[in-house]
This record gives structure tokens, sequence and C-alpha cells, in this order.
């Protein structure tokens, strides 16, 4: 195919090879990596996230077990890996930020890298305010017994406060000790001090690590991206020790094949793929061009591809490890309770209903006194409702791995360990996600030229500690999940698309073929060239109208915790107030807009100009 | 006088049969799970521990009232069954009066542990119906501790921070001194460097690739 959208002047605005093997052999100002580990390593980090401990094993499981890896694999290879390519191929030949490249390769593209920049912000921002409630928990891991076993007591020390009795003591320790939640999102009430200090840790350690750009993350990354491993070895030989371990393996990996039918699905593995490769960020392009010239950014493509599919399904083989542990022990001690209401309804003797006779046994009293088991209110103990409970997201790692670690020996270093093994994995996508922030704010000229790396990186961090105090406030938590829901989905998919199209059809297949070439010695083979032009872009396009259907017809709920609800615990589903529409025409729409909008704001300057006499250049943006 | 002596007993017993009522008046239900508690080294169930049952309760009336002269006799159970649960009523001492619910229940829960220690038993395995325990407050420490590590993560991050930015002024410093020492000894090989320097050729900035991006 040899379409390609007229593009006049690219030759002039992007280094030829000449000049490439020129920058190569001098020493400029542009970072470098110290090693190709260093690289390889931070990359790992930036796709190998908290996503893959808390979303990934939900889908898994939701979606028919180890059925679901088919699906995943399959869109691991054909989107996710033609996307790293040439995030990875794009930057390492223009070497540039994401707002250089695409300006390099059509001024008119420039609203691409502004976009990618603006995502990076918005995500970023609630990300870290994941990071603030980790550390926190991490902060209050340190002492024995963990603050989360106990409720408090009420008043005259006779019982536990309602809201605590009523939902457990994991769930009060998130939402009213963590959080303070309150009952609705315009319902802000005051600053929640602990959490600010938590965002100010947050984003302090982020500056430090950042401070120098890749000479101080590429450091940090020998850990944050490591680390997590360790924890995840520890965490697996603990969990595989643990009763009921195996249960909660099983659940995950039964096969349904059925599942595969359903549309939703392969949509989900799409989606999953996306957003775990953190594509559309702009931070794999910046990384790459800190790559010498003629690195194999393909085999980095493969690694990074094969790494981060076993990442995922290792760290869903420990996390369902450790929740089939805790829906057998929530299991056995349903099963106890109910042993325990039998004996004392029947006064009879301690030994005489046991676990394994228990079945038996209710049925034999069932069947004499019907009446007064009925009276005895006995609940059914289901296991496969304990396992299916709620497990995604914050739900996972806040209320249901800290109730599992409360019942294993040892747990304050358990909690310790699990919690920085978060705070990793997510520091470690973080460098990638300031790096794409950073760069284009410094390839915008936004930031003075004198001003040294260490002021950028600071002056960041301060301004989004101040806008995070948003979520340090008691609503804080649906503001969060507000900005997961839309920051971080169409406008990512969108950028992502566009990229594609730009470089496929405006860059030109060819050309970036030929780069491919000049730069690690041989053409990308037909399976690259085939997904390149159709497959991958078709797949996010197909991704992209789904989702945005979906949105538009669901109805705009959210989940609160509302002590006051009916059915509290469980969380009441209430409707967004009509104001959020502007929000998330900010989160969702004007980061995918950019790109038009640029464009034509820029044809019109153009015009403006050529009409009117010729003036100063005008170094904007 | 042996007959009389035992007639009053048979009586008093009949009597205290007729006081001890499940579920009326002043009795109190209570019920114990050794199993639960002690497994494998659980002692049985047996007229002696329902002894010492009636010893720790007539204590723990004695202790509360300060002095009245309880005794194993005014503690009466009835309706034992297998599962180690039944009723109990407590009379004053030497007379046939019961002892309402309301003292029996503050004398209880003042010597809660004592009861609870005679049997090697908890609040949970010993229960007395309707006698709620008083829990415990969970142990707060006056310095929370996420505070203290709080405060050492923050001191850390601050101190590698002004390390990062004071390092490379002194590093700049101590150059800058150290040139101008080499100066001096520098100044008779100056015309050297000068063509050295000629023949390897500077690759000069200026004319970079940043002016070939077209301007917005």
């Amino acid at each position: 195919m040899r379409l390609v959208l007229p593009n006049p002047g690219l030759d002039l605005r992007i280094p030829n090879y000449e000049d490439l093997e020129k920058m190569e052999k001098e020493d400029g100002d542009r970072p470098k990596w110290d090693n190709k580990a260093q690289y390889i390593l931070t990359c790992v980090g930036f796709c190998v996230g908290i996503g893959n401990v808390w979303r990934f094993p939900y889908l898994c499981q939701t979606h028919g077990g180890g059925a679901f890896l088919i699906p995943y694999i399959i869109l691991l290879v054909l989107e996710g890996l033609p996307l790293l390519l040439l995030e990875f191929g794009i930057g390492q030949r223009l070497r540039k930020g994401s707002v250089g490249v695409w300006r390099a390769i059509n001024p008119y593209l420039t609203g691409v890298g502004i976009a990618s920049m603006l995502v990076s912000l918005l995500i970023g921002l609630y990300y870290n305010t994941l990071i603030a409630w980790i550390m926190w928990y991490l902060f209050n891991s340190f002492q024995g017994p963990l603050p989360w076993t106990q409720c408090p007591l009420n008043d005259n020390r006779t019982g536990f406060i309602s809201e605590c009795q009523q939902s457990s003591t994991v769930d009060y320790y998130f939402y009213r000790v963590t959080l303070n939640a309150s009952a609705s999102i315009t319902d802000s009430g005051g600053l929640q001090w602990p959490i600010v200090i938590c965002l100010l840790a947050a984003w302090t350690v982020i500056c430090i690590c950042y401070i120098r750009g890749i000479s101080t993350s590429g450091k940090a990354v020998y850990v944050t991206a490591l680390l997590p491993y360790v924890v995840l070895a520890i965490f697996l030989i603990r969990g595989l020790t643990l009763k009921g371990a195996m249960n909660g393996v099983k659940y995950l990996f039964t096969p349904d094949v059925d599942e595969l039918m359903n549309p939703t699905t392969w949509l989900d593995a799409g989606a999953q793929v996306f957003y775990a490769f953190s594509l559309a960020w702009g931070g794999l392009i910046s990384f790459s061009s800190y790559n010498p010239v003629h690195n194999n950014c393909m085999q980095d493509a493969v690694i990074l591809t094969i790494i981060t599919g076993l990442t995922s399904i290792y760290a869903a083989t420990v996390t369902y490890t450790v929740i089939g542990f805790r829906a057998t022990d929530k299991y056995d001690t349903c099963i106890s309770e109910n042993i325990r209401m039998l004996l004392n309804g029947f006064e009879l003797p301690e030994d005489s209903i046991t676990a394994s006779n228990y079945n038996a046994a209710l049925h034999h009293l069932n069947s004499s006194n019907p009446d007064t088991v009925f009276g005895l209110d006995i609940k059914t103990c289901d296991m496969q409702k304990l396992l299916s409970e709620g497990v995604e997201g914050t739900g996972l790692a806040f209320i249901v791995f800290t109730e599992a670690i409360t019942k294993m020996p040892g747990s304050p270093a358990w909690s310790v360990l699990f919690f920085i093994m978060l705070l990793c994995l997510g520091l470690s996508t973080l460098f990638g996600n300031i790096e794409g922030v950073v760069v284009p704010l410094k390839d915008l000229n936004l930031f003075p030229k004198k001003w040294p790396q260490e002021a950028l990186t600071g002056v960041t961090c301060l301004v989004s500690f101040i806008i995070c105090l948003l979520f340090a406030q008691q609503s804080g938590l649906y503001w969060v999940t507000l900005f997961d829901n839309f920051a971080g989905s169409i406008p990512l998919l969108t950028i992502g698309l566009t990229e594609m199209i730009a470089v496929v059809y405006i860059y030109g297949i060819d050309r970036f073929n030929e780069d491919i070439k000049f730069m690690i010695g041989k053409k990308p083979c037909i399976f690259w060239q085939i997904s390149l032009r159709f497959t991958s872009p078709l797949i996010l396009l197909v991704i992209l109208v789904f989702y945005l259907v979906t949105q538009a017809q669901q109805e705009l709920t959210y989940l609160v915790w509302d002590p006051d609800y009916d059915e509290f615990p469980t969380l009441a589903s209430v409707p967004y107030p009509s104001w959020i529409n502007v929000v998330i025409f900010v989160l969702a729409g004007i980061p995918s807009l950019v790109v038009p909008v640029y464009a034509l704001c820029r044809l019109v300057f153009v015009r403006c100009k050529k009409k009117m006499k010729p003036e100063k250049d005008i170094n904007q943006i | 006088m042996l007959e009389k002596i035992l007639l009053l007993l048979s009586l008093s017993l009949s009597v205290a049969e007729g006081l001890c009522k499940p579920g009326v008046g002043e009795a109190y239900k209570v019920r114990f799970s050794i199993k639960t508690a002690l497994g494998d080294q659980a002692y049985p169930w047996n007229k002696n521990e329902m002894f010492l049952f009636r010893a720790a309760l007539a204590f723990a009336m004695r202790d509360f009232t300060n002095g009245e002269e309880f005794g194993v006799s005014d503690i009466h159970p009835c309706n034992e069954t297998q599962r180690v649960s039944f009723w109990f009523v407590v009379t004053r001492p030497k007379t046939m009066d019961l002892v309402d619910k309301g003292t029996v229940e503050m004398a209880i829960k003042k010597s809660r542990n004592r009861i609870n220690g005679a049997f090697l038993l908890t609040d949970k395995t010993l229960e007395f119906d309707g006698i709620y325990p008083t829990l415990a407050a969970p142990v707060s420490p006056d310095t929370p501790p996420w505070l203290i590590v709080f405060g050492v993560v923050m001191g850390a991050v601050s101190v590698g921070i002004i390390a990062l930015l004071v390092y490379p002024l002194v590093q700049r410093k101590l150059k800058k001194n150290m040139d101008a020492d080499d100066e001096d000894s520098d100044e008779e090989t100056g015309v050297k460097t000068a063509e050295n320097g000629a023949n390897d050729g500077i690759y000069n900035s200026t004319f970079s690739d940043d002016e070939r991006f077209t301007q917005m």
C-alpha cells in the first residue's frame, strides 16, 4: 500500500542518517542511559504497574479464568507489540520527547504530543493519590497488632462503633479512618490531614527520584522495578503454604470456554493490553529517545511484551492464593458460627457437630425440628460466592488483602512487604508518567530555557501536589474513581489511534521501515507490516467505538460509602450531579479534542500570518 | 434432731428448686465451651466443676457486696444440659430471698476475669446470657507509629534532595579553584593546546537541529 498523505518539509525537520551517526559519536547534552539494563528496567517498571496486581486478576477471573489468557495473549501480540515497536522506533529515530516527535513529523500534529502530556498529567495526579494511600497503609504497618484488626469501642464500651460493627474492621479503617469518606461527591468536607501529608511524602519521593531526569530515576528503577518481583516470590511461597490457597488458584484458572463467545471478554482484554503497556502516555517515546541509534528496538518490544504478559499471570497467581486463603478462612468461620448456633440452640454437647458432619447434622435437625432451625437464622456458607467477592481495584488492595494479611501469622511483616511492593510498582509507573509531563513542557518552551532539570522537576511536583489536594478532601475517593474512569480511558485510545495513523500514513510506513533497517539492520517482517497498517489500528478503532457506545448508554452513577444507606455495608449506587458533565468533558474531552483543535488553530494562524506583513517569528507552542 | 435437719434440708432444696426456673425472674443462663477453648486439654464437666462454679460465683457476690457472707449453698443451678449450659439463681445468705438480676450482673462484671481464670476460659467461651463483657480498649500509643515512619522517610528524602542540589555546586566551586591554579601553570603550553584543538574539530552546537523544526 502506498497510501501516504502529503507531508512537505519532513526531511528538513528530522535529522537524516548522517546526522544521526554524527550525534551518536559526539557526546551531546541529551541524557543517555548508563546501560541497556537501566532502559529495560525502566520500561518494565513503567508497564508493570499496580494494574497488574489489582485489575488483571479480576478480569481473568470474571471472564472465564484460564480461558481469558487466550484473548489476552492474542491481543498482546496483535495490538500491544506493534504499538510498542511504533513508539520505541519513532522515539529512537527522531530523538525527541513526545511533543518534539509529533512536531517533527508534522507541525499540525503537535496536538498529539500536547494531548499525551495532558493525559499523563491527569493520570499522574490520581495515580499519585493512590500512592499516597499506599504510603499511609505502609506507615501504619509498622505496629502490631495492625490498626485495621480492631474496631474502636463505642461510648459506653459495651460494643463497637455501629459503622464498624455493621461493615467490617478493614472497611471501617479504609473508608472512615483513612479517607473519612463523605456520602457524595458534592459533599467535599474538609481536608484529611493524614492524606495531605502522605501526598506530600509521595510527591517528594517522586521529586527526588526524578530530580535529575533519567540519571536519578535510572538508578531508582534498580530497586523499584526489581523489588516487586522479589516480594511476589516471597508472597507466592507464603501464599501456597496457606490453607485454601489452591482453591483460589483453581478458581482463577478454571477455564470457561463459553466466555470466549462473549464480545466483552475480547474488548476487556484489548483495553487491558492497551492500558497495561502505558501506550500513548508519551513516556515510552521519551525513554527510547535516550537510546543509542542502533539499539535493537524490535527485540526490546518483544522482550517487554513477554515480560509484561508473564508478570500479569505471575501476579494473578499470587493474588489468588491470598484470595483463596481469605475465602477459605471466611468459609470456615461461617461454618463454625453456624455449628455454634446449632449447638447452643439445641443444647447438644460440644463435639457432636463438627465441620465434617455439619451438612448431615443440619439436614437431620432441619427435618426433625424445622421451626427451631428457622428461628436460629442459619446463614448459608457459599465458598464460590466468597471467592468471587468484589476483588478489583482499591477494594482488592485495601480491603481484601489487608483482611487476609491480618489472619497470617506475623502480619505486620507481610503488610510492610505488600505495601512496599505496591509502592514500588506505582513509583516505577510514575517515573514514566512524569517523564511524559516534564519533557513535553520543556519542548513546548513553557519553562525558561536556563532553568536546570532540578527546577523543572521541582516546579512540576509542587504544582501537581497543590492540584492533588482535591483528592485529599473527604470526597477524594469519588474524584479518584472519576479520574480513573474518564481521564485514563477514551483520551488514551484516541491518542493511540492517532499515533498509529500518523506514523503509518503521514510519516509513511515505508520511511518507518527504512528507519528500522537503518537502526537495527533489517526491515520489519510481514507480521509487523500487516499489523502496523491494518490489524492494530482496526483493533484500537473497535475498542474505542465500543467504549464510546457503552459510555454514552450508561447512566452516570457512582458508588458511595453511606452509613445511612439501607443496605449498608454494600456501597450505594448514586447518580452523579449534573455539573459532573463539565468535569468529564475536561478530563476526557479536552485531551481528545486538543489534536484537531490545535491543527485548526495552527491552520488559521498560518493563514493569518501569510496575509499580514511578515513579522518576527513567534517562538510559541 | 436428725430428722428435723433432714426435713429442713429437703424443704430448702425443694424451695430452691422452685426458685430456679429457666427464663423467669432473676435467673441467669451460663454456657461453657470448654472443648472450644482448650481442645485436647479440655477437662470433663462434672459435679466438682459445678462446685467450683458455685464457689467462684459466691466469691464474686462477696466481693461485690463487700462482706455479705455468701456461700456455695446460696447459688442454685438448674436445668443442666449436655451442652454444658444451665440456669442459676442467687439467694441472700441464710435466707431464701433472691438477689435481683442487676446486682448479680454487676458482681459478675466486676469479677469476670477471676471467674474466667478459675476455669481457664475467656469471655467468649464462658458466656453469661445477657451480660456483655466490657471490651478492652485497643492499645493506642502516645505517638502514632505512622508519624515516626513518616518522619524518617521525609527526613531521608529531604537530606537526599539537599545533597543532590548542593553537591554539584560544591564540585563546581572546587573545580574553579583547581582551574585557577592550573591556569598559572598552563600559560606556556597554551599555544600547543590550541593547535591540538584545531586538528580534532569541535562540534559547534549553535548549528544544531533545533532550528530545523518549523516554529509555530
